[in-house]
C-alpha cells in the first residue's frame, strides 16, 4: 500500500524537480536550436509515458492489493490490447526519431561556404590553426613533429606556409559565419566540447574528424575535453571567443604564420647556440 | 469439458533424453569446494560476485567523495580517482552483474526450473567457476603491483589506456586485459552449459513455451554472451599485444609526451567497435535475466498469470537480436562515419518497442491481481520504476542528435546507473529474498527486508534522478575535479554533496541486507518447500534445499505452464507445473 503512495510521490517529485530545478541547459550560442527542440520534444513524450505507466501501476497496486477473499482474474493474454499498445509505442518512437534524424542530416552536412579551421589536441592542451591568405590548410603528419613544429605541419607543403598557428589555447571566431572544425589529435582521444554550442566531436589520432556550427552569440566560452585523455583530462581547457567580424580580423592578422614561427624559432636557436 | 480430452493431457510425453548418472561427491572438498553440483557452484559464483561487488561499492564512495569534496580527502588524488572509476565500472558490469545473473542465478535456477538433475557438463561447470575466480583474483591483484590498477576508464580505450599519463599503464592494464581474457574463457564454459542444458535437459512436458521467463531471460542472455564476448576477447588480446609486443592493431603513429612512438597504422576506432560489439549486448546480458526474474516475482506475488507470456518470450528474443546491431550508438561522436548514425539510431530506438511491451505486460499483470506486498514484490515494483525511468532516458541517448550534447556528460552516468545499475540490483535483491527459502530452507526477515528496500529504492532514485540534470547542464563525466568553470553554478556543487551523502547512506544500508542474510541462515523461520505457494517447478522438489540431483528417484513431469495462478475451478490459487491436469483442463 505504501508503495502505491511512494510511486505517486516519485512521479510528482520528478515532475516538480524537472520544473523547479535550477540545472538546465546553458543558454545556446549556436545554430543548433533544433537539437534543443528535439530534446524538448523528447522530454514531453517520454515524460508523458513515464507518468502514465507509473500512475497506472500505482492505481493497480492500490485497487488490487490483497484483501481476504480476493482472487486474481485469469487472463493469459489479450492480443488486441497488446497490438494496440505496440502500435501506440511505435508511433511515439517515430515521433521522437523522425525529427532527430532530420536534424542529424543537417548536422553532418557542412555548408559549402563554411570557414575551415583546425583544432589540435595534445595531452593536455588545445592549439588551433587557421588558413592563411590562400584559404587552404597545408598537410600535416605526426612525422614532422619536433620542437619547432609542434603541430606537425609539412615543411614542404606550400599551402601550409601561410597557415596561422594559435598556440595559446584561445580560439577566436566571427559571429554568424558557419565554421567547419577539423579535429586532429597527436596522442590520444580527445573531444572538442563547448556546452553552449551543443555540438561536439572526438579527436582521434590517425584520422581527421570534423563537425560544424555557426556561432550566434558574442562572448567567451570554455572549451573542455569530453573524451577521457589521462590524469590531466580535467585541466585540458581552452577558450572560444566569439566576436564581431572586425574584431576577429584584428585578432587574425596579429597571429604568426607557420613560416614566421619557423624563422623566429630558428633565429632563437641560433642566438642560443651563439651564447 | 468432456472426459475425452483428459487422457491425452494426462499421458506424459515420452522421455527424449535418458536420465543421467551424476558424479557423487565423496569428500567435503569435492562436495563443497571443487563441487560439480550446479547449486553449490551457483553459491560460489554469487558469493564471489557479491564480495567483489562490495569492493566496487566502496570504490564508488571514493568517486563520490572526490566529486562532492574535491581535494578535501588526502588519499584521493587523480590517479586514485581514475583507478576507482575504472575498477568500479568494470567490476560492477562484468565481474558482479554478469557473474551473479548467469553464474549465480543461472546455475541455481536453470536445472531446477526445467526439471534437470544438473547442468549437462558438470565438470566444465566447475571449471568455469574456478577460472572466474582466478580472473577476479588477477584483477584485484593489480592493487599490489607498482603503479596499481589501470585508470584507463572502464572502456579501456586505446591509445590512452596503454600510454603514460594514465595510471596503471605499467602493470594494471596488462592485468586487466589478462583478467578479462580469463573471465571470457570461464564464461564460455558456463555459457555453453546454460544453453545446452536448456535445449537438451528439460524434463518431460517442459516445452520451450512452458519455461518460466527467468529461464528464457537467462537462456537468451547466455546465447548473446556467447556471441558478444568474442568481440571483447579479440579486442583484449590485440590490445595486450599492442601493449607488450609493440604491434599496432589500435595504435596509429603518435607522439607520447613529446616523444614519437614506433606505432604506425592502427585504428583506435576499431577497438571501440569491438568493445561495444560486446559492450552493448552486455547491457542486455544483464537486463534479460533481470526481465525474466522480475516477471516471475510479479506473477507469484500478485497471484496472477503473467500477462501476454508469448509476447514476453518473443520480446526477449527480439531484444536479444536487435541488441546485437546497435553498438554504434555508443560511438556517435567517436569520429566514425556519420552516416552510421542513421542506422544505429533507428535500430536503437526500435528496441524501445519490445521493451515497452514488456513493461506494459508487467503492469497489466497487476491489473485484476491479488497483490501481496512481500519484500520480493517490493523490489520487483522498485525495479519497474527505475527501469522505466532509465529506459526512457535511453531514448535520448539513442536518438543520435539528442545524444550529441548529452554524450560524455553526467546524463549518461545517471542513465546507465538507473537502467543497468539500480534496476538489475533491485531485481537481484528481490530474487535473493524470493529464492532464499529454497536455497536454505529458511525465510529471510520480512521487516528488515522492507527497511532495506525502502532505503535502497528511494535512496538510489534520489542519487541518480537529479544527476541527469547536471548532464543537461553540461557537466562532463570523468572529471576528477570541475575546477573553475563559468557555466557550472555553485548550486551544482551543493547537489553533488547531497548526492554523495545519500550514496554513502544507501551504501551503508546494505549492511542491513547482509545482517539479514546471515542471521536468517540460523534464525530464519522454517520455510517448508513452497512458502510463496509458487507454481514453477523449482518449488516442487522433494527436499528443501534440494539434494544432489534435485529430484530424488523420479524426474518430474510437467503438465502446464508456470503461471497457472488463480485458475478458475482450481481448488487453490495456484497449480504446480507438475500437478496432473484437472478434468477438462487445457493449459498452455
Amino acid at each position: 500500500m505504501s508503495i502505491a503512495i511512494a510511486m505517486v510521490l516519485v512521479v510528482v517529485g520528478s515532475i516538480l524537480f524537472h520544473v523547479l530545478s535550477p540545472w538546465r541547459a546553458t543558454p545556446i550560442a549556436s545554430n543548433w536550436g533544433f537539437i534543443d527542440d528535439t530534446m524538448g520534444l523528447t522530454f514531453l513524450v517520454t515524460g508523458a509515458g513515464f507518468v502514465a505507466v507509473i500512475l497506472f501501476m500505482a492505481y493497480c497496486l492500490y485497487r488490487f492489493r490483497h484483501v481476504p477473499g480476493r482472487r486474481a482474474a485469469y487472463e493469459p493474454e489479450n492480443q488486441k490490447l497488446e497490438a494496440w499498445l505496440g502500435i501506440v509505442t511505435t508511433i511515439a518512437v517515430i515521433i521522437l526519431l523522425a525529427p532527430g534524424l532530420l536534424v542529424w542530416g543537417q548536422f553532418i552536412t557542412v555548408p559549402k561556404d563554411a570557414m575551415v579551421i583546425e583544432a589540435v589536441g595534445v595531452q593536455w592542451s588545445w592549439s588551433f590553426r587557421l588558413p592563411g591568405a590562400d584559404n587552404q590548410l597545408g598537410s600535416s603528419d605526426v612525422r614532422y613533429i619536433d620542437t619547432t613544429n609542434s603541430m606537425g605541419l609539412s615543411p614542404a607543403d606550400p599551402k601550409g606556409q601561410d597557415d596561422l598557428l594559435i598556440a595559446s589555447s584561445e580560439l577566436h571566431l566571427p559571429i554568424g559565419k558557419p565554421v567547419k572544425v577539423l579535429l586532429r589529435s597527436i596522442d590520444v582521444l580527445h573531444d572538442f566540447y563547448v556546452p553552449e554550442i551543443r555540438a561536439k566531436m572526438d579527436l582521434v589520432p590517425g584520422v581527421v574528424t570534423y563537425f560544424w556550427f555557426t556561432p550566434t552569440k558574442i562572448g567567451e566560452y570554455e572549451i573542455l575535453c569530453a573524451a577521457y585523455c589521462g590524469t590531466g583530462h580535467p585541466q585540458m581547457r581552452g577558450k572560444m571567443v566569439i566576436e564581431s567580424e572586425a574584431d576577429f580580423e584584428t585578432w587574425r592578422v596579429a597571429q604568426q604564420t607557420f613560416e614566421q614561427s619557423r624563422k623566429s624559432d630558428a633565429s632563437r636557436d641560433k642566438r642560443a647556440s651563439a651564447q | 469439458m468432456t472426459d475425452a480430452s483428459v487422457p491425452q493431457n494426462v499421458a506424459p510425453p515420452p522421455a527424449e533424453v535418458a536420465d543421467v548418472e551424476l558424479y557423487h561427491a565423496h569428500s567435503w572438498i569435492t562436495k563443497y569446494v571443487f563441487s560439480q553440483d550446479a547449486k553449490v557452484i551457483a553459491i560460489q559464483y554469487a558469493g564471489t560476485a557479491i564480495t567483489v561487488g562490495i569492493l566496487a561499492l566502496v570504490l564508488s564512495w571514493v568517486i563520490r567523495l572526490q566529486l562532492a569534496f574535491p581535494g578535501a580527502i588526502p588519499f584521493i588524488d587523480a590517479n586514485v580517482y581514475y583507478q576507482s572509476v575504472t575498477m568500479h565500472g568494470m567490476i560492477m558490469v562484468v565481474y558482479m552483474l554478469t557473474a551473479i545473473f548467469l553464474g549465480g542465478f543461472g546455475n541455481y535456477l536453470i536445472p531446477l526450473m526445467v526439471g534437470a538433475r544438473d547442468m549437462v557438463f558438470p565438470y566444465v561447470n566447475m571449471l568455469s567457476y574456478w577460472v572466474y575466480l582466478i580472473a577476479t583474483l588477477v584483477l584485484v591483484s593489480s592493487y599490489f603491483f607498482p603503479g596499481g590498477p589501470t585508470g584507463a576508464g572502464w572502456t579501456l580505450y586505446p591509445p590512452q589506456s596503454i600510454l603514460t599519463g594514465t595510471p596503471g599503464h605499467e602493470y594494471g592494464i596488462i592485468l586487466m586485459l589478462v583478467s578479462l581474457i580469463l573471465f571470457i574463457v570461464g564464461f564460455t564454459m558456463g555459457g555453453l552449459n546454460y544453453v545446452v542444458t536448456v535445449l537438451q535437459a528439460r524434463t518431460r512436458g517442459m516445452t520451450l513455451m512452458r519455461m518460466p521467463l527467468t529461464v528464457w531471460g537467462i537462456f537468451a542472455a547466455a546465447v548473446m554472451a556467447l556471441l558478444a564476448f568474442p568481440g571483447l576477447f579479440v579486442a583484449c588480446v590485440m590490445l595486450l599485444l599492442d601493449r607488450t609486443l609493440g604491434t599496432s592493431f589500435f595504435m596509429p603513429s603518435l607522439v607520447e609526451l613529446g616523444e614519437r612512438k614506433d606505432y604506425v597504422g592502427g585504428s583506435p576506432i576499431l577497438f571501440q567497435h569491438l568493445f561495444w560489439f560486446f559492450g552493448h549486448p552486455e547491457v542486455y546480458i544483464v537486463a534479460l535475466p533481470a526481465f525474466g526474474v522480475v516477471s516471475d516475482l510479479i506473477s507469484v506475488h500478485a497471484r496472477k498469470n503473467i500477462f501476454g507470456y508469448k509476447m514476453m518470450v518473443w520480446a526477449i528474443i527480439a531484444i536479444g537480436v536487435l541488441s546485437m546491431v546497435v553498438w554504434g550508438h555508443h560511438m556517435y561522436i567517436s569520429g566514425m562515419d556519420p552516416w552510421f548514425g542513421f542506422f544505429f539510431a533507428v535500430t536503437t530506438l526500435a528496441i524501445a518497442v519490445p521493451t515497452a511491451l514488456k513493461v506494459y505486460n508487467w503492469v497489466l499483470t497487476l491489473w485484476h491481481a491479488d497483490i501481496h506486498f512481500t519484500t520480493p514484490m517490493l523490489f520487483a515494483l522498485g525495479f519497474l520504476v527505475t527501469f522505466v525511468n532509465g529506459g526512457i532516458t535511453g531514448l535520448y541517448l539513442g536518438n543520435v542528435i539528442v545524444d550529441v550534447p548529452l554524450s560524455a556528460t553526467l546524463f549518461v552516468v545517471a542513465h546507465f546507473h538507473m537502467v543497468m545499475g539500480i534496476a538489475p540490483v533491485l531485481v537481484i535483491f528481490g530474487a535473493i529474498y524470493h529464492w532464499y527459502p529454497k536455497i536454505t530452507g529458511r525465510m529471510m526477515d520480512e521487516r528488515l527486508g522492507k527497511i532495506h528496500f525502502w532505503i535502497t529504492f528511494l535512496g538510489a532514485y534520489a542519487i541518480f534522478f537529479p544527476m541527469h540534470y547536471l548532464g543537461v547542464l553540461g557537466m562532463p563525466r570523468r572529471f576528477y575535479e570541475m575546477g573553475e568553470t563559468a557555466f557550472v553554478p555553485a548550486s551544482a556543487a551543493t547537489l553533488n554533496i547531497v548526492i554523495t551523502v545519500i550514496a554513502l547512506a544507501v551504501g551503508f544500508a546494505q549492511s542491513i541486507f547482509f545482517y539479514n542474510l546471515f542471521k536468517s541462515l540460523k534464525y530464519g523461520a522454517p520455510a517448508g518447500g513452497n512458502p510463496w505457494r509458487a507454481a514453477s517447478l523449482e518449488w516442487q522438489t522433494p527436499e528443501t534445499p534440494p539434494g544432489h540431483g534435485n529430484w530424488g528417484e523420479q524426474l518430474p513431469v510437467v503438465y502446464r505452464w508456470p503461471y497457472a495462478y488463480s485458475v478458475p475451478g482450481a481448488p487453490e490459487d495456484y497449480l504446480p507445473q507438475n500437478a496432473p491436469p484437472m478434468r477438462g483442463e487445457h493449459s498452455p
